[in-house]
């Protein structure tokens, strides 16, 4: 740990002195080195429309994001224009650090999907379509989306983010993601997809 | 578009069951791309089950299936049906209502030749207890050894369910939480009543043991 802390603290330095622009965080080294992301993932973490909160999410699953971004198996537009490059210098101990430290960030739900659609996607969230040979969301997610372990937190991220992941998935892209997801984004509907991310950007 | 779309699933919902009760090899030859399909349904239980049926922990733990006996699985997803399992925790599972009696038989038979290795996520220093527990049982506290039933293997019969290679989470659920879960139709408990003393009977870390063990077997 103690090289560690004085090569942050160098960091810290270094970086302050350089990078005079970037915010400045509480929370120490982690929180400088977050301090590029903060360009798209905001100042807190909480996200600007693609690019998802950060904050309050399973640490985990971040830092299988962060390598999935670094041998480029997730594959999507974006992840692919922005993240693929943004990673590329991470090492995996600073994707440890900044993943934990995202972590403790206090998420805020988004509250940015269709009211009128809410109902419908948490009836899907928490029983599926049988019919339809869609699972429930909330056996793995949990049923206040928290998520665990390497499953994601969805609960209050942003209907335009989510809508866009399960569209990809749908696609084809990411296929090396958790191989349930592939599948139950290829059944939902566009109608579902609406609904269910609706729903999941007003959970708190 | 609501609407349509509950139309839309209530025929094919309605075209499902017609098909799936003309016979049992319809059932079988169904190709994949509809949705009452054999396939179709294989896919939507791996989806949860895990691809090769061999559990996995989400948030709640959801059970392998893989080797199970085919007569468990059918008893299961009848208990579903008939409420006899509780719905809160099983989630996903009593929502499923057009799985006819000849598709129950197929997907049964489907995970049952599965073989997946175990997860094996108990906690190693546990194993040695459980598995005396599991050969010996616990004299004097009414706890019979469960080989005794579910056998030396762990492998089950016919109604009795295989154990071995079961996620460590869900064995403990299931033991803590037998009274709560199992039998919960009051017009119809089904076979449930023969755990509950057992389960009644176990402490937490003699199950947590028993569970650590069973996650191990292949």
């Amino acid at each position: 740990m103690r090289p560690n802390r004085l090569k942050a603290a160098v960091l810290v330095i270094v970086s302050s002195a350089v990078c005079s622009t970037v915010p400045s965080l509480a929370g120490g080294a982690e929180a400088v080195k977050f301090g590029n992301c903060t360009w798209c993932h905001g100042e807190s973490g909480q996200g600007y429309t693609t690019a998802p909160r950060l904050a309050g999410q399973r640490p985990q699953y971040i830092e299988n994001q962060i390598l999935s971004f670094l041998n480029h198996t997730r594959d999507g537009p974006f992840s692919e224009l922005y993240m693929w490059g943004t990673v590329k210098n991470l090492s995996l101990q600073t994707a440890h650090e900044l993943a934990k430290y995202l972590s403790t960030l206090p998420p805020k739900a988004a509250d940015d999907g269709n009211n009128e659609l809410a109902a419908m996607g948490k009836t899907l969230y928490q029983e599926g379509i049988s019919d339809s040979n869609i699972v429930a969301c909330a056996p793995c997610h949990g049923s206040n989306a928290e998520g665990v372990r390497e499953i994601p937190r969805l609960g209050g991220l942003s209907y335009y983010y989510l809508k866009t992941r399960l569209e990809q998935w749908g696609r084809g892209y990411d296929a090396a993601a958790e191989p349930p997801m592939q599948h139950i984004a290829k059944e939902l509907s566009p109608n579902d997809i609406e609904a269910v991310a609706s729903y999941l950007s007003f959970v708190k | 578009m609501k609407y349509s779309g509950l139309q839309l699933a209530m025929q094919s919902a309605i075209l499902t069951i017609m098909l799936s009760t003309t016979s049992f090899a319809a059932a079988t030859d169904t190709p994949a791309t509809s949705t009452g399909g054999l396939q179709a349904k294989i896919k939507y239980c791996q989806d949860c089950h895990g691809q090769s049926g061999q559990g996995y922990r989400g948030v709640l733990p959801i059970p392998r299936i893989a080797g199970q006996t085919t007569k468990y699985i059918e008893n299961q997803l009848l208990a579903f049906f008939e409420s006899r399992r509780d719905k809160n925790v099983s989630v996903n599972m009593p929502e499923i209502h057009s799985v006819s009696p000849a598709m129950r038989t197929a997907l049964s038979a489907h995970f049952r030749n599965l073989n997946p290795e175990p997860l094996g996520d108990g906690p190693e220093n546990l194993v040695a207890t459980g598995k005396t527990i599991y050969e010996e049982g616990i004299p004097g506290a009414n706890v019979p050894a469960c080989s005794g039933c579910h056998g030396p293997e762990a492998k089950g019969k016919d109604e009795i369910p295989r154990l071995a290679g079961q996620i460590y989470p869900y064995t403990i659920k299931e033991l803590t939480d037998w009274s709560k879960e199992r039998g919960q139709n009051p017009t119809n408990e089904g076979t449930a009543a023969v755990m509950t003393p057992v389960a009644h009977s176990l402490s937490q870390p003699q199950i947590a043991a028993i569970a650590a063990y069973l996650s191990y077997l292949k």
